[in-house]
């Protein structure tokens, strides 16, 4: 399995609490839109997403992801040096 | 033509939803006479005012009006330029000897509005490589300040320290790292754990400014605030304030002993590029600073006012902001927007004006009645607040009939 695919299972598995509405997650399902969260529930998920992976993503980063998959390249990148 | 206002048209809506129910419009509200800090006359009616920030009622002293007047005598009306060209007269000047008196600094650098004080020494003090760590629910003028800059920006949970540490300890080596803290939130009324907060943040060698808007003249053994009163004002890079609050007139200010800062007042824009302060602004705002120097009756007067409407409204079955009351702030917590409204529109009948606040302003998306007490506020009027607290929310269902 790659890096990609680990950091986007472990991302889902971290999406699937706060799925409220149980909409079907996929690279292109969008927080604000599709998942319809709130900017306390993308702060707990940044928050559970920082510790998890080890990495921080500041509001200027948060603004250029829109999408799980947006999500999941940006991980990529933060931790290929690690 | 793309029409540019279409974007407004959600807001339009809710608003006209919101009129078309009959409700008072609760932003619209004209004061027509000002009586006196407490009372003014609104639909013609006599209001109690409670939703000012007014929290020392400097806005009607007999010496603060008299150096008012007297400025404007002297000097006119405004100064029609910048701090920097020809818009510093006399006044400007001992306005921050005054600030630097009364908060024992060796700085004080007076903005046009507080908004532009934040606007300006943050956008300014942290570039592109530095990181601002603030918490999430910090006022509209520190995001702007944010915004307005290019660092990175990362918030974290309201009040949180351990929050707070993990992002500090996330953040690069070598990078330069500002702490944006306010010693009272103004939403809830609910104060930050500074002790703490400061603490981590020096710790890992952050420079830390704390709004101290909501809290000047009133908390800390001087009135110098939240960081007053938990002891860590020394360990403060800079204190920023306003005088439109407290100080009873307009204008925005930063404190600090860091040995630069005056190098801020030619590379700060919201400083630089707009008009300083009319004279007689300034002379309001230093006499008030001064007096309110001395005003420890009053700071006691106004812990009680605090004290005995968060009681009260608790009695009456009210959900508010805080358990305890932390502030001169006490947030009633409505069910929704609607109710907020009504409740709004039921309390100015019986006399009596708050704030509405709602989203985005408010955190978690809750409609809070704010309100503000004065120590100027009688005991008689306090009374006579929790009464029409007790008619209004009866009339509108938000309490029930048998406290």
């Amino acid at each position: 399995m790659s890096d990609r695919q680990q950091i986007s299972a472990k991302v889902h598995q971290l999406i699937e609490p706060l799925n409220k509405k149980g909409a079907s997650v996929t690279d292109a399902t969008r927080f604000a839109q599709d998942l319809e969260w709130d900017s306390l529930t993308v702060l707990d998920f940044v928050a559970t997403i920082e510790d998890e992976f080890d990495v921080m993503i500041t509001m200027n980063m948060q603004a250029e992801i829109e999408t799980v998959g947006q999500l999941v390249d940006a991980l990529q990148r933060l931790t290929a040096g690690k | 033509m793309t029409d540019l206002f279409a974007k407004f048209d959600p807001l339009i809506e809710q608003r006209a939803a919101l009129l078309d129910s009959g409700v008072a419009d609760p932003f619209n509200l004209v004061m027509e006479r000002v009586e006196s800090p407490t009372v003014a006359i609104c639909n013609g009616r006599r209001t109690i005012l409670l939703g000012t920030y007014n929290y020392m009622g400097m806005t009607f002293d007999p010496d603060v009006i008299a150096a008012g007047k007297k400025a404007l005598d002297d000097y006119g009306s405004g100064t029609t330029g910048s701090r920097v060209l020809n818009g510093t007269y006399a006044g400007h000047r001992a306005v921050e000897q005054a600030l630097k008196d009364f908060y024992a600094m060796d700085h004080a650098m007076v903005f046009s509005t507080g908004y532009q004080a934040n606007l300006g020494v943050i956008s300014t003090i942290a570039g592109k490589d530095d990181y601002i760590v603030l918490d999430i629910d910090s006022h509209a003028s520190i995001y702007d300040g944010c915004a307005l800059g290019n660092a990175q920006i990362v918030p974290f949970r309201h009040n949180d320290v351990e929050a707070l540490e993990k992002r500090l300890k996330r953040i690069p080596e070598g990078a330069g790292k500002l702490v944006v803290l306010e010693g009272v939130y103004s939403m809830l009324g609910d104060i930050a754990p500074l002790k703490e907060m400061v603490a981590v943040s020096k710790a890992n060698g952050a420079m830390v400014l704390v709004d101290e808007a909501h809290s000047m003249g009133f908390i800390g053994e001087h009135g110098r605030g939240v960081a007053e009163a938990q002891g860590v004002i020394g360990d403060v890079d800079f204190i920023v304030g306003t005088f439109s609050k407290s100080v009873g007139t307009v204008g925005g200010f930063c404190v600090s002993n860091h040995p630069k800062f005056e190098i801020l007042r030619l590379v700060c824009r919201p400083y630089v590029f707009t008009a300083s302060l009319p004279p007689s602004v300034v002379a309001t705002a230093a006499t008030s600073v001064r007096k309110l120097m001395d005003s420890a009756d009053k700071r006691a007067h106004l812990w009680e006012n605090s004290k005995r409407l968060h009681a009260g409204l608790r009695q009456l079955g009210f959900r508010l902001g805080t358990d305890e009351p932390q502030s001169a702030i006490i947030a009633v917590i409505m069910p929704d927007l609607e109710t907020g409204a009504a409740m709004w529109e039921a309390l100015l009948r019986e006399g009596l004006y708050v704030n509405l606040a709602r989203p985005p302003a408010t955190p978690a998306g809750m409609t809070l009645l704010r309100c503000s007490l004065c120590a100027l506020h009688s005991e008689g009027q306090v009374g006579e607040i929790l009464g029409m607290f007790a008619a209004a929310g009866r009339a509108t269902g938000c309490i029930s009939g048998v406290n």
